[in-house]
């Protein structure tokens, strides 16, 4: 199914954004979100951004005090992710103008419909910026 | 309107981010949910702003992870606001909080649909979206038609209709049958012409879905994917805005070769043509350059590629080149890239000719073992285990015992494993291979099955030849000062069965071979007696002329066993004493053991049963798939292909039967023999099933024998509290009798792995399974995902990783629940992480005792207590009592008889590896009392040891097993019928404690 999960935290492990593409409970939810943190966080700028998790991966990237954390199956495309998430937040970017974590946090909605233009049911519908943004860009002229 | 727009949220969300801690964070969550609750209670003054602003606020909250067991209605309601805002807020808020099993969810269908079918373009791409990532079934059945329809509108425009195909793609997943109607194939391949990217993009996901289902129905789409990749990759014709690093959009580029993958060949010469000219490009035209995304983006690409063409089994020469660039990558700087090289290089192994380029390799990929990243060590491990064969079995399996010493405590199971597979499918010969597996359990002896060591014996056994050698081996290793139980029970056998070949070398007289390896039976657990027993047995048959000092000295010991509580040993003790006062006829009953029949290795056949898989079937056929899942359902299925891979040792050829218990073995054997002995287990489970329950990837046994077999495990390892724990099976509800739930559990210093098997008995699926972990705060337990749905007749294994962090009492709980039927059944159970698992036995002399008693100077680090109401038990079982639980009598020191001197080692995150003493005193005059003290480095430690040995000492809990209880009655079978227990699996589950 591809993508199972994107999630960003920042450097204390705080959640400051989480969408699931397969139902988990909340407990899992705590669960996994505690270990796979733990998990890649411990890790340095010298080792690969592809963590293996039970019968998944996590492909992750930092930026600045925030990790995006991506839940793949097995035999997806690690590297294609990996530039999924950059093209994310450069979409973030161009959005916010030098996206940052506060950005995230403050205005969780319009992180949200951003994802729901790029990804869906765990595969990536658009990856053109413009077409991205365009129904976010009609809501704030509303 | 934006967040911005609504200060209330903002306001609160700055709160939540002030919070000094998790407590403040909590009652400040805890406040805005009940003014939440307060407020939709109330609904009809909210406005539709204050609603939107709400539920928000509700996700937000969901998110930090904790639970919002209300406002779904109010999030659900939203969706049938008129106005944009709401709309969409109740669309996301919804697919964020609910899942596709709610009641809510199916009052909404109707107005989804409205929306779905309505003029409003942007209303429709919500529903789409919201349907696509949590519709139902339901939604399958009454939508699928009207997706369909929009998706190849062509007066629908192409925002809508990239989500139509996404949400199709879900319906079709939820109930095939909705999708694959008349005439779609044709309308699929017309998808394909798309010139939006966007369309195209989700259409080529939802081929990939309907191909891997069904590739023959959808031929036609074959030629029209590779048309799309050259459209990509040669032509470069798609806007500006989708190239991506200048890289037209790498992720429908993968995504089209993905789909290529699910077709098995290409027939057409042309299109065969057409995709290796573009193939031929990626591979050649793809350069490292520095900027990393436009890198990363092209060898996503290029692995792709990579994939594709393996897949195709191209021409030998673009193989080749394959190899070379795979080889390229497994030797860079780059991380990911090396990462990626290794994973593809174990993908690369299907194709047949290419194995000998890949050995080339072996050094680089040696190397990677070594790397500091645990992602590439494992890529590598897979690798070196996928590319083994007789001819590189020894370096490989050198280098992988070599790793072992220094590997983590997360590998060394999955690398012990693999190593023996190996040495067992590519021995060169078998003294190596028997080299290996005694280093094996050397370095690892925690992470070596008993399956492992069983097949030694049973190689050894039918190989002439290797007797001496392996007697010899085994010999050595008893010199080491410390060595694994597993050792013990290795050597002990072997030397039993064939220590008289040793007879002429040094050390090796039966008198000698007796008396080291009595050395170890006191600091061996009472599973391995009786194997130890047995070797008595057999060095007195083969000491001939008999030696009446060394037979007295085995009768002694025999003797001492016949009163002993444990069913096993007792039953052991008393026949060899019996049977070795008959002089000659000694000599038939206890001969050498016959050969084994010829039978597959539990092992192999093990590695392969995990092999099957129930997901959603993979392109690329890994052969390197027996990568250890951790939480993986088995059904009753096999593989396909019995046979295994590889090649097996010729000398035992393989047949049906599986290996197990030696005990029972030893027993069989004497029996059949000769039908002196009249103990046959009268109810021998499949023993097949002993051996799977208990060994490392143990999985699933024939539904319906469970019950029984798995009572006979506790019984059989009731007594075994170190590396194997018993396996439990509880059925949770008497009436149902639908759940199993079995327990194993290994423990390591402060760390414990329990791997929980929840089993479904049923032929109905068991549907809202829920398993959470109720820690107490000194124990870190993780516990992997428990589905949601357990299959019928299958069994869900789910490992927990245990570390204990500090000495407590408190025991964890299993909440465990489930609905069957319309009812919730709901379970507590104790899982068995108890303070003495983290206790390792010590032996300590004299002299160091008491240095060590007299420094630990009066409370708090030494507590004395005197306790009264304590059972009375002869001080010998006392002492069986207290080697039990760990903690490991030293007879002697004391000089008082009465006394009890024990001592032991505890392990936790916040002590260092601990010593703790224990002292007993007892009153011969009144053995309900005696004066317990307790020291150790740590106050919290002593105290808590302290009170765990009086709960012990003064009241058992009946549900305890015998040995344990140490009773002085004879030892209690397990009771088959476990009715009275039965109404409370808690203490079922706590009896295995």
């Amino acid at each position: 199914m591809g993508i199972r999960f994107i999630l960003m935290v920042n450097k204390q492990g705080q959640t400051r954004l989480a969408q699931y593409y397969e139902y988990l409970t909340l407990e899992e939810r705590r669960a996994l979100e505690g270990e796979i943190v733990r998990k890649c966080l411990a890790r340095n700028e010298q080792q690969c951004s592809f963590v293996e998790h039970r019968n998944y991966k996590i492909v992750y990237r930092r930026y600045a005090s925030l990790f995006f954390l991506v839940g793949v199956d097995n035999d997806e495309n690690e590297l294609a992710i990996l530039e999924f998430i950059h093209l994310l937040v450069e979409t973030m970017d161009r959005h916010f103008g030098n996206v940052c974590e506060l950005d995230i946090m403050f205005h969780l909605e319009k992180a949200h419909f951003m994802l729901e233009e790029m990804v869906m049911n765990g595969c990536i519908v658009e990856t053109s910026k413009s077409n991205i943004l365009s129904p976010i860009q009609l809501m704030d002229r509303a | 309107m934006a967040l911005s727009g609504m200060r209330g949220l903002s306001v609160f969300i700055s709160d939540v981010r002030n919070c000094q801690n998790k407590d403040q964070e909590r009652l400040r969550v805890d406040k805005e949910l009940g003014n939440i609750r307060t407020r939709f209670k109330n609904e009809k003054g909210l406005s539709p702003y204050e609603k939107k602003k709400y539920v928000w606020k509700m996700l937000y909250i969901f998110m930090l992870g904790y639970d919002v067991d209300f406002g779904h209605m109010e999030a659900v309601s939203l969706i049938s606001a008129p106005k944009y805002p709401e709309k969409q807020v109740g669309y996301i808020v919804t697919s964020c909080l609910l899942n596709e099993n709610h009641d809510f969810l199916r009052l909404a269908i109707n107005t989804v649909r409205n929306d779905i079918i309505g003029r409003n373009e942007t209303f429709q791409c919500l529903a789409l979206t919201m349907v696509g990532n949590i519709g139902g079934r339901d939604f399958a059945e009454s939508l699928a038609p009207d997706v369909q329809k929009l998706l190849i509108s062509s007066s629908c425009r192409p925002l809508v209709r990239k989500k139509a195909a996404l949400c199709l793609l879900r319906l079709f997943r939820k109930n095939p049958d909705v999708v694959n109607v008349d005439g779609w194939v044709d309308r699929m391949a017309q998808l394909l012409d798309e010139r939006d990217l966007g369309v195209l993009t989700s259409s080529m996901s939802l081929l990939v879905a309907l191909v891997s289902n069904n590739h023959e129905a959808y031929w036609s789409c074959l030629p029209k994917c590779v048309k799309t990749l050259e459209r990509l990759a040669r032509n470069q014709d798609i806007p500006q805005e989708y190239t991506y690093y200048g890289i037209p959009s790498p992720w429908l580029q993968v995504k089209t070769m993905r789909a290529l993958q699910y077709f098995p060949t290409i027939e057409d010469p042309n299109t065969r043509r057409s995709l290796f000219e573009v193939l031929q490009r990626i591979l050649m035209g793809t350069d490292v350059v520095k900027n990393v995304n436009k890198n990363n983006a092209s060898h996503a690409v290029l692995f792709e590629a990579l994939a594709l063409v393996m897949h195709l089994d191209a021409e030998k020469e673009m193989m080749s080149q394959c190899v070379a660039l795979l080889g390229k990558f497994i030797a860079v700087r780059e991380p990911n890239i090396r990462y990626l090289g290794l994973e593809n290089m174990t993908r690369m192994l299907l194709v047949t000719d290419v194995q000998d380029i890949i050995k080339r390799h072996q050094a680089q990929i040696i190397t990677s073992l070594k790397d500091p990243d645990i992602s590439i060590r494992r890529r590598a491990l897979d690798l070196l285990y996928g590319m083994c064969d007789i001819t590189n079995a020894k370096d490989i399996v050198e280098e992988l015992l070599q790793y072992l010493s220094t590997a983590e405590f997360a590998m060394r199971e999955e690398l012990s494993l693999k190593a023996a597979i190996l040495a067992e499918k590519f021995a060169p010969d078998l003294s190596w291979y028997v080299d290996v597996i005694l280093q094996l359990i050397d370095k690892a002896g925690d992470f070596v099955s008993d399956d492992i060591w069983f097949r030694v014996v049973q190689f050894v056994t039918n190989n002439e030849d290797l007797q001496p050698y392996a007697a010899a081996k085994a010999r050595e290793y008893l010199d080491k000062p410390a060595i694994h139980e597993t050792m013990v029970k290795v050597s002990a056998y072997l030397l039993g069965e064939f220590g008289h070949l040793l007879a002429r070398r040094p050390g090796c007289s039966p008198k000698e071979l007796f008396s080291i390896i009595h050395e170890k039976l006191p600091t061996v657990l009472s599973s391995t007696i009786p194997i130890l027993l047995s070797t008595y047995a057999k060095i007195l048959m083969h000491t001939q002329p008999p030696d009446p000092e060394l037979q007295n000295q085995i009768w002694g010991i025999f003797n001492k066993y016949e009163s002993c509580i444990d069913a096993e040993i007792q039953q052991r003790a008393v026949e060899y004493h019996a049977l070795s006062r008959k002089g000659a006829s000694l000599m038939d009953i206890l001969a050498e053991m016959p050969k084994f029949p010829e039978r597959q290795s539990a092992l192999i056949k093990k590695a392969e049963d995990t092999e099957v898989d129930t997901a959603e079937q993979s392109a690329i056929k890994l052969r390197a798939q027996q990568q250890m899942s951790s939480a993986l359902v088995v059904t009753d299925q096999r593989p396909a292909n019995g046979t295994p891979s590889g090649i097996q040792l010729s000398l035992v050829k393989v047949p049906s039967m599986s290996i197990n218990e030696d005990q029972n073995m030893a027993e069989q054997g004497l029996s059949h023999e000769n039908g002196i002995l009249s103990k046959v287990d009268p109810q021998t489970p499949s023993a097949d099933l002993l051996g799977d329950l208990l060994g490392p990837l143990a999985i699933e046994g024939p539904p319906g024998t469970d019950v029984q077999s798995q009572q006979n495990i506790v019984s059989g390892l009731e007594n075994v509290p170190n590396t194997v724990e018993a396996a439990a099976i509880v059925p949770v509800e008497e009436q149902t009798n639908s759940v199993q739930i079995g327990i194993k559990a290994e423990w390591r210093a402060h760390q414990g792995r329990v791997v929980l098997f929840l089993g479904n008995k049923n032929t109905s699926p068991l549907v809202s399974v829920h398993a959470i972990i109720l820690p107490p705060s000194h124990l870190k337990i993780e516990l992997s995902l428990v589905p949601d749905t357990i299959p019928p007749r299958a069994q869900v294994q789910c490992p927990l990783e245990v570390v204990n962090l500090r000495p407590s009492r408190d025991v964890a709980v299993l909440d465990f629940s489930y609905k069957f039927g319309n009812n919730m059944v709901n379970a507590k159970l104790r899982l068995p992480a108890v303070l003495n698992k983290f206790l390792h036995p010590i032996s300590v002399s004299g002299d160091e005792f008491f240095p060590q008693w007299r420094s630990l100077s009066g409370p708090p680090l030494k507590l004395q207590e005197v306790v009264r109401g304590v059972r009375p038990m002869p001080l010998l079982d006392m002492a069986n009592l207290f080697n039990s639980f760990r903690l490991m009598v030293s007879p002697g020191l004391d000089p008082n008889p009465n006394n009890l001197v024990a001592s032991t080692t505890y392990y936790s995150e916040s002590t260092r590896p601990m010593l703790c003493l224990i002292r007993i005193e007892t009153d011969p005059a009144d053995r309900t009392q005696l004066r317990m003290t307790v020291a150790s480095g740590d106050p919290t430690l002593t105290f808590e040891l302290k009170e765990f040995i009086k709960e012990q000492l003064v009241s058992i809990p009946t549900a305890l097993r015998s040995p344990m209880a140490a009773t002085p009655a004879p030892p209690i079978p397990q009771p088959t019928s476990p009715a009275a227990a039965l109404t409370d699996p808690g203490a079922m589950l706590a009896g295995l404690l």
